[in-house]
């Protein structure tokens, strides 16, 4: 198993196990991922890059696919979009 | 075959169809509506929706401001999905020549009742963050709208409905004049009065109208709220010869109700399918990210393509048709169908009906396109 | 601007599952300069995709003989546009890629098919290989409670990988009916490999218990699913879980051939003997000429990348295992054909487009894909369609309208780093 890392999600440092998406670190956080159209919460569908609901506010960036990226060491992580 | 005599048959189901078929409908013409596709599928479809007065001439601003305050009449009625937004116009000014021009414009609205206001850099940076920085300034004309017109169009039709008028989707016209409608599978219409509404393929149905197909793209992001607030447009025109045959880009970029940011446009004449234009999108989309270069990270979803339907003096054809007096035209409204679609609407009911038009219709006559223009 | 990186090869392949894999390795096995383009952080596809630190071990193979073979492996980079013949545009974490080819084999697989019904919105309500893609990426999941639903062989895959790294699995419903499984059943029985697998999961989900004509009816929960209503044999029943997994069964990644102008029926590509599609020097391989599992695209993959490779008799032999296998992707579509019953599954203020939120009853008063688009803003949030389109498909009988650029979205700037040298004339202006 890699070295767990350490990401913040929603402000709360969150220990990942090391090679994990950033997807994993939401669900794990306990967060969703994205407030719908309608303000529904939502959180990964498909997993696999395909649906958007993963989308989320990484290093400031926003609608990034949580599930296609990898969680890097000190990245920040944002849901309240 | 009684059940298919109408008063007024419309041909083409896109704004200016719809908004004439609501108009004559609300007159209690018994109304029919074909369309071959779906409603608001051609231009209406591909349009920036922005309701916009104009002054590139006398007449250009007449109908666009005439067309902008019955938009704003409606405005209480429009249901939810037409994305109403009074978020106004900015002319965005590079430079001293330009700020010239946002005087002059400035001038030429206030004496015809045109509220404006010329932005200072300052300002302009305030109110549009995301500019390029170094902007000489601009002139916000906060009554210009925009809409989603595709819900604008079904709006219109359901209002035409609702006073009695039938649409029959799905079936191509292949045939209109001395008073028969011809659909492709033999079907036949009997009217009084035939409105061609088929925007750039009008002249596909009356091949003596001059109007030409001005292919347009445009690109969308996912959604930015805030990014932009108003309709952002260059004057960069200025600057390039008037023609009306090369093709060219221009930075123009709309705030969505949604949060979106629709970005356009592009004029090419000469192109008859609608596939994306690599080159000329890239040029549009280059000229963009020159006026807001924090364009260049946002999420964007689609790019698409639109005809206008164009003629040579950029007038619309509202009118009866040479030769067939029963045969009215409604097209040719190039990149202003959307804005003009109800000024068209009540023109062209005048004219059938013998009402007084609140602004002098000649400019708009089909009459006034030159004989070698019009059978060129 | 983000820099471009620019490459060319003699051939190009877009997907780096187990199609892919073949083809990229046989292609560069003749000789050819080969690269492999993939979205995902690694190779693998959906079925390989690494678990978080280790290759998954039927793929090492695969691995070794492509790296022997010298082929370029570019991942993370999305194949979002072609601004002319013979180059593609993808978008990388690093800036855009634009790739030159002489021969180009998409391998671009499959996704899950999703049914919409009341909760299938709520957080933990995922697709079956949604899930086990999650848990792949490093999700724990032991001890969790996960009812597995829909259709499709996915379904026990899905279930037993997650048993093995300790879920509980308190049911799999399976949409098909237990009539339409036992024809499965035989047709399994006459490939050797099946069988072998077969038996391993049946040990693997031992004990589990295993709905046919069983759906989810409604998914429920405050913040997150909480309990799902199944219908099994015709009676609802409540379990309580921590996620539903539930797909049904998988459609075709055609979206790329649509744009390249391939030729589709029924959204599916149509290749010649050696994979070939309508468009010359494209091929195709794998899950979008047919969804038929992974040794049918493994040997589409190896036929595709010899011919592309100009090796097209070595590809000779091995029509005859593609037909036997083709014949087993027939049975699958048969038996996990989607009953009628689930298009009442979404009540007239279920989400169908979850992108632009849209409801079931706004989309029923249309008549086509197109009006629906127009009016509700149906398919038009940036899953394009891919989620929401096979379900109206499906719902309503509609099929969508053209494709167009770019087919998955991305940065602005990424649309304009293309310029064809022909194009540079003057910039003029006007208004739009
Ligand atoms: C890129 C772009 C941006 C634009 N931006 C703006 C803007 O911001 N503001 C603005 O005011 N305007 C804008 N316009 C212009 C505007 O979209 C058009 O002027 C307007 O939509 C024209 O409406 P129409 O009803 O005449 O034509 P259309 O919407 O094209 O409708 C014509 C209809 O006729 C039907 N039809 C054609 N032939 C037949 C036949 N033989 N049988 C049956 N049916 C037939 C078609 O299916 C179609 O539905 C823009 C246009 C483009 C392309
Ligand atoms: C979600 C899911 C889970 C599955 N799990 C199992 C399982 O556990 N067991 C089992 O037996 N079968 C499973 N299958 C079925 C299995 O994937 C197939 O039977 C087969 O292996 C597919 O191989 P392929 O190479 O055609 O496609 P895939 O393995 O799907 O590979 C296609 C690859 O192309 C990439 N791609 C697509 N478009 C682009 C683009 N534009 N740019 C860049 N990259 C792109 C995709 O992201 C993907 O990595 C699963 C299928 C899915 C959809
Ligand atoms: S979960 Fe579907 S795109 Fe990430």
């Amino acid at each position: 198993m890699p070295e767990p890392i350490t990401v913040t999600v929603n402000g709360t440092s969150l220990a990942v196990p090391g090679g994990a998406t950033v997807a994993v670190a939401i669900v794990l956080a306990g967060a969703a991922c994205r407030k719908s159209v309608t303000g529904e919460t939502r959180g990964p569908l498909c997993g696999m890059g395909i649906c958007y609901e993963c989308r989320a506010v990484i290093n400031g960036q926003l609608h990034c696919r949580s599930c296609q990226i990898i969680c890097q060491p000190g990245m920040e992580v944002r849901t309240d979009e | 075959m009684s059940g298919l005599t109408y008063d007024v048959v419309v041909v083409g189901a896109g704004i200016v169809g719809a908004a004439c078929a609501e108009e004559c409908a609300r007159q209690g013409l018994r109304v029919a509506i074909i369309d071959r596709d779906v409603i608001g599928g051609g231009a209406t479809a591909a349009g920036m929706g922005h309701i916009v007065v104009m002054d590139d001439s006398e007449a250009q601003f007449a109908l666009t401001r005439y067309s902008q305050q019955l938009w704003q009449q409606l405005r209480q009625e429009l249901p939810a999905d037409v994305e109403y937004e009074p978020c106004g116009t900015i002319w965005v000014a590079t430079d001293e020549e330009e700020m010239a021009e946002v005087r002059r414009k400035q001038n030429y609205y206030a004496q015809r009742g045109v509220p404006t206001e010329v932005l200072d850099p300052q300002t302009l940076e305030r109110l549009e963050p995301n500019l390029r920085k170094g902007m000489a300034g601009g002139l916000l004309v906060p009554e210009d709208v925009v809409l989603y017109p595709p819900c604008a169009a079904r709006f219109l039709i359901e209002r035409a409905q609702g006073a009695g008028a039938k649409l029959h989707l799905g079936s191509s016209v292949s045939q209109i004049g001395n008073g028969l409608v011809r659909l492709a599978d033999g079907t036949e219409f009997s009217a009084a009065a035939i409105i061609n509404a088929a925007g750039a393929w009008a002249s596909a149905l009356n091949p003596g109208v001059n109007v030409k197909k001005r292919k347009g793209h445009l690109a969308i992001t996912d959604r930015y709220p805030g990014f932009i607030r108003h309709q952002l447009v260059e004057l960069g025109y200025l600057k390039s010869a008037h023609s009306t045959s090369a093709d060219s880009v221009a930075f123009n970029v709309q705030p969505r109700k949604t949060g979106q940011i629709l970005v356009g446009s592009s004029r090419q004449y000469g192109a008859e399918h609608g596939e994306v234009d690599t080159g000329v999108l890239t040029r549009m989309l280059q000229r963009a990210q020159e006026y807001m270069p924090r364009l260049a990270e946002l999420s964007t979803i689609r790019v698409w393509t639109g005809f206008r339907a164009a003629t040579p003096d950029k007038l619309p054809l509202i009118g009866p048709c040479l030769g067939d007096p029963a045969l009215f035209l409604a097209t040719g409204h190039e990149g202003l169908g959307i804005t003009t679609s109800l000024a068209t609407a009540r023109l062209l009911v005048d004219q059938i009906a013998g009402r007084n038009p609140a602004i002098p219709i000649e400019p708009y006559l089909p009459s006034r396109v030159p004989a070698e223009h019009a059978y060129a | 601007m983000s820099n471009i990186t620019r490459d060319q090869f003699d051939v190009l392949v877009v997907g780096g599952g187990p199609a892919g894999l073949a083809a990229a390795t046989c292609a560069a096995e003749c000789g050819r300069h080969v690269g492999v383009v993939d979205d995902n952080p690694a190779l693998g596809g959906q079925i390989w995709r690494g678990e978080v630190g280790k290759a998954a071990s039927e793929a090492v193979d695969w691995y070794a003989r492509l790296r022997a073979a010298g082929a370029n492996v570019l991942c993370g980079a999305r194949v979002f546009h072609q601004p002319e013949p013979e180059v593609l545009l993808a978008e990388a974490p690093d800036g855009p890629l634009e790739l030159k080819y002489k021969k180009l084999i998409l391998a671009t697989g499959a996704r899950e098919r999703f049914l919409p019904f009341p909760g299938w919105t709520l957080p933990n309500v995922m697709g079956a290989g949604g899930l086990q893609a999650l848990v792949k990426s490093g999700l724990p999941i032991a001890g969790k409670r996960v009812v597995v639903a829909g259709s499709g062989p996915l379904l026990l895959a899905v279930a037993a990988y997650l048993r093995q790294h300790g879920a509980e699995i308190p049911i799999i419903c399976e949409q098909a009916s237990w009539g339409s499984l036992v024809g499965f059943s035989l047709a399994l029985l006459r490939q050797p490999q099946k069988v072998r697998q077969g038996f391993a999961l049946r040990k693997q989900l031992a004990g589990i218990s295993f709905a046919a004509s069983s759906w989810p009816v409604s998914a429920r929960g405050e913040r997150a699913v909480e309990e799902v209503v199944i219908s099994q044999s015709g009676k609802n029943k409540t379990v309580p879980c921590d996620y539903l997994a539930c797909g049904f069964h998988l459609v075709p990644n055609s979206e790329l051939a649509a744009l390249l102008g391939c030729r589709l029926r029924d959204d599916l590509v149509q290749v010649d003997d050696y994979q070939q599609t309508s468009v010359a020097g494209i091929f195709c391989a794998g899950e979008p000429t047919g969804i038929g599992g992974l040794e049918l695209s493994l040997v589409e993959g190896r036929i595709a990348g010899l011919a592309a490779g100009g090796s097209a008799p070595a590809a000779k032999p091995l029509f005859a295992e593609r037909e036997k296998l083709r014949k087993f992707a027939r049975v699958l579509d048969r038996t996990f054909s989607l009953r009628a019953e689930l298009r009442g599954l979404p009540l007239p203020e279920t989400i169908v487009c979850r992108c632009e939120d849209v409801t079931c009853s706004r989309l029923a008063q249309h008549t086509s894909w197109r009006a629906a688009k127009l009016q509700t803003r149906c398919g038009m949030g940036p899953c394009q369609a891919r989620v929401c389109g096979p379900a109206t498909g499906f719902l309503f009988g509609w099929a969508q309208d053209s494709i167009r650029p770019p087919i998955f979205p991305t940065r602005f700037e990424n649309l304009i780093t293309f310029s064809p040298e022909a194009e540079r004339s003057e910039i003029t202006g006007g208004r739009g």
